[in-house]
């Protein structure tokens, strides 16, 4: 029957891309530079909603790795972020006031752009509060680890979701624009995390960190998932399947090794727990546009999240890229 | 356009004064360029400012404007000339017909030159000119070309070594795969063989070298070349074996290694280095280098302006070689025992699941009363309570989290419980952990315990009834008969041939027999079999309270009477082993024993 699960995920690739088609003109285009894209040029690929707070770092750090070009759809922001985002030389920003949960939160969005202006391109989708770090980020560019796997003839990078939190109320200290988030919240779980394979994608199934251990230790099987494959080079048979959690086709969910060895990996820091966090739990929980109806929302919501403290004596405090290699929450692979 | 180019620039090397080294040894460069073509002038200039000669080859892939650019870019430079542009694929003919008549351009344009060296657009010199003249000027007629027969390396990828002089070899590997393939088998099957030329024997070595003119000439100018051209045409990746085996044939002196550093991957892919790499070039006092990114400024700036320290060094890339070779280790070995998002290994692959050592005690903590803080005290190691009890996790000191920060709830650690264990594992790297275990325990791991390497468990079968004994609960017998029943499962797979923990089992009656001895065992298996030789045992200073036991045996016999048949105990004697329960901690003072004397 292997055939006929290798057809149904082809039929599955297939109706997401003409999703991505027709979802497509749910955006209106605010400022469409895609006309600046290079042949070589890598890409960031974002969706958010009111997230203006994070937005001058969020492009000041993928800016100084190498990233050329943005491409936001901005779903219905009312903080200004949109207006700024307009403003910035290479960005190009659609914006829509449909539903984020329509569009499979977001991903038939993305999907639709990738096709249209990221074929042949390495594409990096992240959400504004998600900060890659990858082996050698701090000495080599984005485009060294592309170079290096396009020439090892790898399609896909993998960055498991780091939870960071701050020590102490998650609503404390205030964030200000422009500011290194990992200041206020530079600590995370070194090694509390669950993996299943998932059987029909090919994927893992990563579960784990502060939000498993706190928010869900009775339900672990609504945590959330933090296997992300957020770096592709976008063909034209690709497409997202799930959030970034896993793609199709299916071999592009290969980022790991399954005879002993280690695959270069990195991390997507997840900065979300700031102290706009207690306001937008709220928020989203009452709009229930995220996944199961907000449900994982819901549930810091109900746990007060704000005054929540995440902070263990256990937690680690993140210093750079080599503690997470050594912690082996990423590898360096074969890449020296 | 570019024969105008070249025949100017060809004049003009010509006519240029030729300035033969104050050591006497003129380096011509040889450099195969494909890309990168700004890195590649950067390059080529400090060649020709060293006073090299250099003949550059263009792949014919390259499209006549770009190559036209860089010609005229290099025009200022009478040093620099251009050869016949060939095309250039990995693994065939090409590149050695562009070496060939690369070589024969330098021979015939600069007959001073004594040394050829040759090169490719991404290597970087990593040292002056002048040093590398010098030290071909203290090693006269002497070929660097790393050369050896198939028989006697191991590096080739791909499963071809020997076969790569024996097979045709007419499709290309990176475009024709399913045909190259196809027709490898072919031949295998049918047994088809290729005649090796006589006057040769295939050597292979990397593709960069640094030949003698005459060693050079020779070459180009045998008889039998045509003969031999038209053999290696066929052979797989020539330009790992051309001259490898022709240099064998005509050279006084060969010195078996490249003065070109190039490192490959386990995929046979050479190594890239980028500007983090600076210092660990630098010490490795070699030559040249390559793979260098392209967008690697820092190493470019850094060694094209070079001025050396002057003194003779010899070349010395073992600190490279370590730091390649951990990167080849980690990518097919892995770090054993670690589950991450990367090293995912099915089941049975990439050695012991967990990543390293730790102790299972069951029956210990019913049997002694201070079990946890005396074995914590006699080994040093971290020692916890039940880790998989029903209601929590017990940490030591029952904290709420532990190392890594896993939470002390039963549920999360049982929605996950082989990664949990290899959680704890990798996490407490360097520290022993012990844990007790026990029919009250969620069972997930019981298969997992025995079948890994790391465990050790030691068990006194039976030891959970002594709970039950001394705080008997309302359904006792019901009780009873479902902690013998999951403690007998367990025991099966302990005793499986599946198992592969150090394990150890006795009965409450035997332990009880002669406690401080199967203590001793018990934890002399804490020890690694391979350093239990050498390393200092944990002995027994004191032994552990026993919990008072008096009237076990006819608890027993009245369970027994009652209809229920505990016999994972083994037999203890209806009237209990009173001496064994008040004796080791009195009656038995360390060093006395016999078993205890050094």
């Amino acid at each position: 029957m292997r055939w006929w699960h290798s057809y149904r995920m082809r039929l599955r690739r297939k109706r997401y891309r003409l999703r991505a088609i027709v979802r497509r003109r749910d955006l209106q285009a605010v400022a469409d530079r895609t006309r600046a894209i290079r042949r070589s040029d890598i890409l960031v690929l974002t969706c958010l909603r009111n997230e203006a707070v994070r937005l001058p770092w969020f492009l000041r750090y993928y800016r100084e790795m190498g990233v050329n070009h943005f491409l936001v759809v901005d779903n219905g922001s009312t903080d200004g972020g949109r207006e700024m985002l307009a403003e910035e030389p290479d960005v190009s920003l659609w914006t829509t006031g449909a539903s984020y949960r329509a569009a499979r939160y977001g991903v038939d969005w993305l999907n639709g752009l990738a096709m249209r202006h990221g074929l042949g391109h390495w594409c990096l989708t992240v959400d504004p509060d998600e900060l890659l770090v990858y082996p050698f980020c701090d000495t080599r560019p984005l485009r060294a680890l592309t170079d290096w796997l396009d020439a090892s003839g790898i399609k896909s990078f993998g960055a498991m979701l780091l939870d960071m939190y701050p020590k102490g109320p998650i609503g404390a200290q205030p964030y200000r624009p422009g500011q290194d988030p990992l200041e206020i919240a530079p600590w995370f779980d070194p090694g509390n995390y669950s993996i299943y394979r998932n059987p029909r994608y090919g994927n893992l199934w990563i579960q784990g960190g502060p939000r498993a251990r706190v928010f869900f230790a009775d339900e672990p099987w609504r945590a959330p998932a933090l296997n992300k494959i957020p770096l592709v080079r976008w063909d034209r048979t690709t497409a997202y399947a799930s959030s970034t959690h896993m793609l199709l086709p299916r071999g592009l969910n290969l980022v790991f090794d399954e005879w002993g060895g280690e695959k270069t990996s990195g991390l997507l820091l997840h900065t979300k727990f700031l102290h706009v966090f207690g306001t937008r739990a709220e928020e989203e929980a009452r709009r229930g546009e995220h996944y199961r109806a907000g449900a994982e929302y819901r549930a810091y919501a109900e746990g007060g999240v704000a005054s929540t403290d995440l902070w263990t004596p256990w937690s680690e405090r993140y210093i750079n890229w080599r503690q997470l290699e050594i912690l082996g929450l990423m590898s360096k692979g074969n890449w020296a | 356009m570019t024969g105008s180019v070249q025949g100017r620039l060809r004049r003009a090397s010509a006519a240029a004064g030729r300035t033969p080294a104050a050591d006497g040894t003129v380096l011509g460069i040889v450099m195969l360029v494909h890309t990168a073509f700004d890195r590649a002038e950067q390059v080529i200039r400090f060649w020709a400012r060293g006073g090299c000669p250099v003949v550059v080859h263009v792949d014919r892939v390259v499209p006549r404007r770009a190559h036209d650019a860089f010609v005229l870019r290099l025009r200022d430079l009478p040093g620099v000339s251009f050869s016949r542009r060939h095309r250039c694929e990995w693994g065939t003919w090409g590149i050695v017909a562009a070496t060939l008549a690369s070589c024969e351009a330098m021979l015939a344009r600069h007959p001073e030159v004594g040394h050829v060296l040759l090169a490719s657009g991404s290597c970087l010199p990593l040292r002056p000119v002048a040093e590398l003249r010098a030290y071909l000027a203290e090693r006269p007629g002497t070929d660097f070309i790393e050369s050896a027969t198939t028989a006697d390396v191991p590096w080739t990828v791909g499963g071809l070594s020997e076969e790569r002089f024996t097979l045709h070899f007419p499709f290309a590997w990176r475009r024709q795969r399913r045909l190259f393939d196809r027709w490898v088998a072919i031949q295998r099957r049918l047994g088809l063989r290729r005649a090796i030329p006589d006057g040769i024997v295939p050597h292979m070595g990397s593709q960069w070298w640094c030949l003698t003119r005459a060693t050079l000439a020779a070459i180009l100018t045998d008889p039998d070349r045509p003969r031999f051209d038209r053999y290696f045409r066929r052979v797989w990746i020539p330009d790992e074996s051309y001259f490898q085996t022709l240099a064998r044939r005509h050279t006084a002196r060969i010195e078996s290694r490249s003065l070109t550093l190039s490192k490959f991957d386990w995929q046979g892919k050479p190594h890239v280095f980028y500007d983090d790499h600076l210092p660990l070039l630098r010490r490795s006092d070699c030559f040249v280098a390559r793979k260098i990114w392209p967008h690697a400024e820092g190493l470019y700036q850094a060694f094209l302006s070079e001025t050396g320290h002057g003194l003779p060094r010899e070349p010395n890339p073992s600190k490279i070689d370590r730091v390649f070779a951990k990167a080849v280790e980690r990518r097919t070995r892995g770090r054993p025992g670690l589950w991450m998002q990367s090293r995912f290994p099915r089941e049975g692959w990439g050695g012991p699941p967990t990543a390293g050592p730790y102790s299972v005690f069951e029956g210990f903590a019913e049997l002694f009363e201070d079990w946890e803080e005396w074995l914590a005290r006699a080994t040093g190691a971290r020692v916890h309570g039940h880790l998989f009890a029903p209601g929590r996790v017990e940490w030591e000191g029952r904290g709420p989290t532990f190392a890594g920060a896993l939470p002390d709830n039963p549920r999360w650690r049982d929605h996950n419980a082989q990664m949990f264990l290899r959680n704890l594992v990798w996490n407490t790297r360097g520290e022993r952990q012990c844990f007790q275990f026990g029919p009250r325990d969620s069972q997930l791991l019981s298969w997992d315990f025995a079948k890994d390497p790391n465990a050790q468990i030691a068990v006194i079968s039976g030891a959970w009834i002594v709970p039950l004994f001394r705080d008997p609960p309302p359904d006792l017998r019901a009780e009873a008969a479902r902690l013998q029943r999951i403690e007998s499962d367990h025991l099966a797979a302990l005793r499986s041939p599946h198992a592969k923990a150090r394990i150890r089992i006795w009965t409450l009656a035997e332990f009880l027999e002669n406690p401080a001895e199967a203590l001793q065992s018990a934890l002399d298996d804490m020890v690694p079999a391979r350093a239990a030789a050498t390393a200092p045992r944990p002995r027994l200073a004191s032994l552990p309270r026993l919990a008072d036991l008096t009237g076990l045996g006819a608890f027993l016999q009245g369970l027994k009477n009652a209809g229920m048949h505990p016999y994972l105990m083994g037999d203890l004697p209806p009237d209990p082993p009173q001496a064994g329960g008040a004796a080791p901690s009195a009656a038995a003072p360390p060093g006395r024993r016999p078993y205890l004397v050094r």
